[in-house]
């Protein structure tokens, strides 16, 4: 489909597109986040979906990290959570579903993904978000205005909006625990995790692990490490029995998802030299049309 | 020209039984809008975190800056191309897309959650974000707007400035500063001109860019990579159309007699710039193979249905025939149906269109949204009111000598 569009596109740009300044974009790569950025350095996690047992104390250290209301923790053991498919919310940036994998339940754990190429700095109006060197897609609040544009942008679904608040409603999503990653913690989540479902590390590293606990029980994993190539690349790696396409993940293809919206745009504003050129073009009409009026008025 | 044409403030009553209508809709979006500031986005509509936009984006701001396009488009043959027997549509038209942009402005500002950091754009740029080159370029066009518009103000007011008590003392001052902005407006309103229109096409497409981002999360029937192209066509259709709609509706209220002739020529372009738009419209579908999902009827299908048909298809036909073009009541039917069309397209390009992931139920605008669209939508056409009242927007025939020279063109050197 992506592929489709991005051929078409060529096509009418080739074309001109009606002679509009369109015929000005080329089919260059754009991306959302500086390419040093994306260090080799950077790090990701492993989620195997086949060692976590649902526990939910992911949920509830996220809570903790990030100043949210987190509860008593022996709430948070009650089946009857998994009878709804939750999303992450502005009062939980992590949340534990119950999916099934050849007809037994298996539990994963989502949150944002940490795109490569994130949808939300593409798309954020005011520059709120970005992409720094560990890999963290995090925001800063202070600029946000609240035009829910990176919800609308992020392919994951991710960013959410405390609709319930007068003043200062936030934007909130997982932050990787920036603030303690910085200073060398692990994020809550991982270091609570009771039986190491997630794995924290360089990201290279953790696709050569997940490669080889595929290779090593075939039988175990489905043969496919989500979000290794989807939108170009997220931080977290998903592994699992079955494919998580479609029945946890939507199916996305493999380009940046702010690809085709940045090179429109950077066609449309290349140095400005296309807007300049029609404000002189119809300088040009105005000017040359103004005699057509006198020559009318003086027969 | 037949008959000389002057702009001139309508002196009519005000209060009439529509407007009290239009100031009870008005009312009743007011009240709701309150409850969005003291209670919260969440209280008065139904936008979650699956569904983040909902018609006050998709109608207000999308649909609004659509249908104020009679601005710019205007202009641009009026103004640019010096088609002078245009020129008293103009005025009407600018009018209507200032108080546009301002209400479009006024619904991003009601939709923002943090409406106080409404200026961060400003000094806080993102380059790459679609949404940044919409607000910077709508916020530069509102000025621009404004400043088109100070012309007909100083020409009401110059000689006339009469403040009562105290106040008088100002009288002359005032009286010299619009002398002086009047003067300094003439030799540079085309600068503002030709910026307006150059502004007003880098917004309608970089509206349609807007989608784009969401990818997959659009139903392939509206999402392609031609979407500014697409925006732009259907803004430059939608220009007269609003033009003629607006002025037989205006020469109806205030009992004028319609200006058929002009609006009946004017309405010749309509046609072939339908006509472009529809076949970017069909010929993207074709190179896309989108038509597939033609075949489902369903909900989608059929509101991409309604929007071809009976917004472009339909008007389409109907201004290419020579009898409509000349009847008043033809010209409004086609051009209600164009205007329908857009805001059609507008409502489905950012809400039906839109299906994210786990969506639990589908999005429909609650009392509240559509209450607060509808009072801005009254709001508008009291401001419309209001205005033409107070300034010389609407030309009304004149018997009077003509005395049109100094005031009927700004900008343009003589």
């Amino acid at each position: 489909m992506s592929q489709n569009r991005r051929d078409f596109f060529k096509t009418i740009a080739a074309i001109g597109a009606g002679g509009t300044a369109l015929s000005a974009v080329t089919p260059k790569k754009n991306i959302a986040a500086p390419e040093n950025l994306l260090s080799t350095e950077r790090k990701g996690v492993l989620v195997d979906t086949t060692v976590c047992i649902g526990c939910r104390k992911c949920e509830w250290a996220c809570k903790g990290a990030h100043d949210i209301e987190q509860g008593n923790y022996e709430d948070y053991q009650n089946d009857k959570t998994f009878e709804t498919n939750r999303r992450p919310s502005a009062k939980s940036l992590t949340v534990v579903n119950q999916y099934f994998a050849e007809e037994t339940p298996a539990t994963i754990k989502l949150q944002c993904m940490h795109c490569d190429h994130p949808a939300c700095v593409s798309a954020c109006i005011v520059g709120a978000f970005s992409k720094v060197e560990n890999g963290s897609v995090i925001w800063d609040t202070d600029k946000c205005i609240g035009c829910r544009y990176c919800m609308v942008a992020c392919p994951f679904q991710v960013p959410a909006f405390e609709y319930e608040k007068a003043l200062d409603p936030k934007i909130a999503k997982c932050d990787f625990c920036y603030e303690r990653t910085k200073v060398g913690k692990l994020p809550a989540c991982i270091e609570i995790c009771p039986v190491e479902a997630m794995t924290y590390g360089k990201r290279e590293d953790l696709i050569l692990e997940a490669k080889r606990r595929i290779k090593n029980y075939p039988d175990r994993y489905y043969d496919h490490i989500f979000g290794e190539y989807e939108v170009g690349g997220t931080s977290w790696l998903y592994i699992a029995q079955k494919d998580l396409v479609s029945s946890v993940f939507p199916k996305l293809g493999n380009n940046p998802a702010p690809g085709v919206s940045e090179s429109i745009q950077h066609g449309l504003f290349a140095y400005f030299v296309p807007p300049i050129a029609v404000y002189a073009l119809l300088g040009g009409i105005m000017w040359l049309s103004k005699d057509r009026e006198t020559k009318k008025e003086n027969t | 020209m037949s008959h000389l044409h002057l702009p001139t403030p309508i002196s009519k009553k005000f209060f009439t039984p529509g407007v009290i209508v239009l100031s009870v809709i008005a009312l009743n979006g007011i009240i709701f809008l309150l409850g969005r500031f003291f209670f919260g986005i969440g209280s008065v509509t139904n936008l979650n975190d699956q569904f983040p936009w909902g018609i006050w984006i998709g109608l207000d701001v999308a649909a609004g800056v659509a249908l104020a396009a009679g601005g710019f488009t205007t202009a641009a043959l009026g103004h640019i191309m010096h088609r002078d027997k245009y020129e008293t549509v103009i005025r009407p038209a600018l009018l209507t897309a200032m108080l546009g942009y301002t209400f479009v402005a006024t619904g991003v500002f009601v939709d923002i959650g943090r409406w106080y950091y409404i200026w961060h754009p400003l000094v806080m740029w993102n380059g790459n974000s679609a949404l940044f080159e919409v607000g910077i370029c709508v916020m530069i066009y509102v000025t621009v707007l404004y400043i088109e518009f100070l012309p007909i103000v100083t020409e009401r007011f110059i000689g006339k400035v009469n403040l009562p008590g105290f106040l008088s003392r100002f009288n002359k001052f005032i009286d010299r500063l619009l002398r002086a902005l009047d003067r300094g407006l003439s030799k540079t309103m085309f600068v503002f001109i030709i910026a307006g229109v150059v502004l007003s096409c880098l917004h309608q497409s970089s509206l349609g860019t807007l989608m784009i981002i969401a990818g997959p999360k659009m139903h392939p029937l509206w999402q392609t990579p031609i979407l500014p192209l697409l925006f732009l066509l259907s803004a430059f259709s939608v220009g007269f159309p609003m033009v003629i709609a607006e002025s037989l509706s205006a020469s109806r209220s205030f009992g004028l007699k319609p200006e058929t002739e002009v609006l009946s020529s004017l309405s010749k372009f309509i046609a072939p710039l339908l006509g472009i738009y529809l076949i970017g419209k069909i010929g993207d579908m074709v190179i896309r193979e989108t038509f597939v999902y033609l075949a489902e009827i369903n909900f989608i299908s059929i509101m991409f249905g309604i929007e071809i048909i009976i917004g472009v298809i339909v008007p389409l036909r109907m201004f290419l025939s020579p009898e409509v073009r000349k009847s008043p009541t033809g010209l409004f039917i086609a051009s209600m149906l164009v205007i329908f069309g857009v805001v059609m397209n507008r409502f489905n390009n950012f809400v039906t269109a839109y299906n994210p992931p786990y969506a639990v139920e589908s999005y429909f605008p609650s009392i509240g949204e559509i209450s607060v669209t509808l009072g801005f939508v009254a709001i508008e056409i009291l401001m419309y009111r209001l205005f033409v009242m107070i300034f010389p927007v609407i030309s009304i025939p004149s018997t009077k000598a003509n005395i049109k020279t100094k005031y009927a063109i700004r900008g343009v050197a003589k």
